[in-house]
């Protein structure tokens, strides 16, 4: 079918106007309100310089969390048959919590990045922003209005992964070696914490490296420890920051100038201090931004009274009808 | 057995037949007797039996070096130790294995005698003995805190090691001031090597050290002429090489993160790790684990009976950190078996499976493609069967 001149340039125009349109509009006009931090925020603060990688944060997880050890890594299979201990090598459908190492060079000192070694601490973030609970399309990922913590309802779940791909950090995994899989992430050990406990990790950490407490706290620990000169010594708590553990004396070490997750992706709830850059530990550069914000904000646009789809749905009609003739009973009769 | 076979024919080479006749000089142990604890030291040292043989031969020479033994600002535990050790016992070890000839604590005479007979010693074999300091030595107000016969510890310390052949400093006290040169330090106590700069003094620290690592010292002195390899703050290697955490039986507990938290709860009861509760092992150099105290059998050690180690062997540990205070972990690689933070999970897409999906692919871009072309061939049939209509006003 031929197009008139006419018919042309007032599509073309048209086409070109809602291009400008979305085009020259400020991303900020899109993206939609960013969410807040609830109060009553409790979150983890984790200092790498802390951790001593002895795991007791891993096998304390998998106690609390009724975590099956016999997941084993294939080349272990063999002569751990007797399923007594197990690696966690990452995040996975049954790996809640997992420490990892960084290593440089012949690997001597801790916590420096040339020639030296790190540990990190790998959990759910609790992002302030969550992308998990944006993309989720049956609200199995539910974000605590009091305590801002992310929990998920696997009878709610129904295995589309979303949340795997939408995180920053890859943490909500699916269960791939099981028949009936699951998505699997931390949840702050909520069954613990409603018996008026805190998360297992932090309850076990020798060092204080898996600080439990209040958002708020744990930031002005954090900004303390990094004001503190290098070297001097200050009491590191323990446990939950608000509890009344021994304190332990250390020196403060050449920390980074940055509290990981204070601004990431609008602001996580598990923040991160550290000797060796972000970066090499394996948490990814991110902007201020959430993600979710501009994406939900341009669908929820979009999608507003099914308006996007229903002019799909129209222009494709349109489009076949204009294309196929003889489609209409009334043109055959006429031929 | 082995082992026991192969010492029975290094030793029959330089045994004769009245081997395990009483000798008089050895404090009433057969020749072979000795030769077992030579053999046994050696071991310690990580030496061979060869090497056993030699250290014998040298500890049975009648001309061995003496031993002058003096003592500062200590309790005595180090030498208590000594005491304790029952392979050799006290006596064979004073008469036979080292020449004993002068202790503040153990020699015969006293006052003036024994003063007198350890200059004659000094005298006499100049530059061939050895000088034992037990304890720190007090620097401030020119050292009045501590005198013996008169005379400052320092100035007893200079003098004698003027004429020694080889100083070791035993305990933590003389290695580097021990307990009285914690803070506030009111009598400025050093370790003797920083009573004589310039000479050096190989460190047996420990509160107390274990007598083994002592005589392990002094008989590989006497028998190739020097000092055993020293690590950076003098203490021999075979002693102080490795940390304490890296023998220590309750490691697996530490890796399976399987703590005491406090003491006489569950995890203590059960024997779990006592990092928790301010174990210095990480962070401290010894043997302690390897060879236990008291020669009572393995386990006998601080940790092995529940008590953190203290971190008396290294310095700035013991007498330094507060006792609960949280160890340093000088180790000197990351665990093998942990996950790397950049570690890739899984591998890229299989040959089977990338031909699949190019074939999906393949399949609905062809299936697509015809639809078109179909559809395009039945409009230009349509329209080549129709009467050509003039183009529409608009």
């Amino acid at each position: 079918m031929t197009l008139s001149r006419r018919q042309f340039l007032t599509g073309a125009g048209a086409g070109a106007a809602t291009a400008a349109c979305l085009g020259s509009t400020p991303a900020q006009a899109i993206s939609r309100e960013p969410k807040q931090m609830p109060e009553g925020a409790l979150g983890m603060l984790y200092d790498s310089t802390l951790c001593i990688g002895c795991q007791a944060c891993v096998s304390a997880c998998r106690a609390a969390n009724d975590v099956d050890v016999g997941h084993v890594p294939a080349p272990l299979a063999d002569w751990n048959a007797a399923r007594t201990w197990a690696v966690a090598e990452d995040l996975d459908g049954v790996t809640l919590n997992v420490i990892k190492v960084y290593r440089d060079g012949d690997a001597s000192v801790k916590d420096r990045a040339t020639d030296g070694f790190a540990f990190m601490k790998r959990n759910c973030l609790h992002c302030v922003d969550a992308s998990c609970v944006s993309v989720c399309p049956v609200s199995a990922m539910i974000k605590d209005p009091l305590t801002g913590i992310v929990t998920h309802d696997a009878n709610a779940c129904l295995g589309c992964r979303y949340c795997s791909f939408g995180c920053p950090f890859g943490v909500p995994q699916f269960d791939l070696n099981s028949a009936f899989g699951q998505i699997n992430k931390c949840q702050m050990c909520a069954h613990l914490q409603a018996q008026g406990g805190m998360p297992a990790c932090c309850d076990v950490c020798p060092t204080g490296a898996s600080l439990f407490g209040p958002v708020a706290l744990l930031q002005a620990e954090a900004e303390l420890r990094l004001a503190a000169e290098p070297g001097s010594l200050h009491q590191f708590p323990r446990g939950d920051i608000r509890g009344e553990r021994p304190m332990h004396e250390a020196a403060i070490p050449l920390y980074q100038k940055h509290v990981y997750g204070q601004t990431e992706v609008g602001g996580t709830q598990v923040r991160y201090l550290s000797a060796v850059p972000f970066e090499k530990l394996g948490l990814p550069k991110l902007g201020p931004e959430a993600p979710v914000r501009f994406v939900e904000g341009l669908q929820h646009k979009l999608y507003n009274y099914l308006l996007a789809p229903a002019v799909a749905l129209f222009g494709l009609a349109w489009a076949v009808r204009r294309n196929k003739p003889g489609i209409d009973a009334h043109d055959d009769k006429e031929h | 057995m082995n082992i026991e076979a192969g010492q029975q024919t290094s030793f029959d080479v330089v045994l004769d037949a009245s081997a395990d006749q009483p000798v008089g000089l050895l404090g009433g142990l057969t020749r072979r007797q000795m030769m077992k604890f030579c053999a046994g030291v050696a071991a310690t040292m990580g030496l061979s039996q060869a090497a056993g043989v030699r250290m014998a031969l040298a500890a049975e020479n009648p001309k061995r070096p003496p031993v002058i033994w003096l003592h500062g600002q200590e309790c005595t535990g180090c030498t208590e130790s000594l005491l304790r050790s029952y392979h050799p016992t006290l006596e064979s070890l004073i008469l036979d294995v080292i020449s004993l000839d002068y202790h503040d604590t153990l020699c015969v005479g006293a006052g003036k005698q024994a003063l007198d007979y350890k200059h004659k010693i000094m005298e006499e074999y100049r530059g061939k003995y050895i000088l034992v300091t037990e304890g720190g030595t007090p620097m401030a107000a020119d050292g009045i805190y501590c005198k013996v016969g008169g005379r400052t510890q320092v100035e007893l310390v200079r003098e004698a090691a003027a004429g020694a052949a080889a100083v070791i400093a035993i305990g933590s006290c003389a290695s580097w001031g021990g307990v009285q040169s914690a803070f506030p330090n009111p009598t400025g106590a050093v370790g003797t090597a920083e009573v004589i700069p310039g000479t050096t003094v190989i460190n047996v620290p420990g509160c107390p050290p274990n007598p083994y690592n002592f005589l392990s010292t002094v008989l590989h002195i006497l028998t190739f002429g020097e000092p055993p390899a020293l690590d950076e703050l003098n203490r021999p290697k075979f002693a102080y090489g490795r940390l304490i955490h890296e023998n220590c039986e309750r490691r697996p507990h530490f890796d399976a993160g399987r703590f005491a938290l406090e003491f006489g709860d569950a995890g203590h009861r059960q024997g779990y790790c006592l990092y928790k509760i301010g174990c210095k092992g990480p962070e401290t150099h010894a043997n302690c684990p390897a060879i236990g105290f008291g020669d009572v059998g393995e386990g006998n050690w601080p940790v092995g009976i529940g008590a953190p180690c203290f971190g008396c062997t290294e310095k700035g540990v013991g007498f330094t950190k507060p006792i609960h205070a949280l160890a340093n972990l000088v180790s000197q690689t990351p665990p093998s078996l942990y996950p790397s933070v950049d570690g890739a999970r899984g591998h890229g897409a299989s040959p089977g499976a990338a031909a699949l999906v190019g074939g999906v692919v393949g399949v609905a871009l062809g299936a697509g493609a015809m639809f078109v072309k179909g559809m395009a061939q039945e409009r230009d049939q349509a329209a080549a069967s129709a009467p050509r209509k003039p183009e529409r006003e608009v």
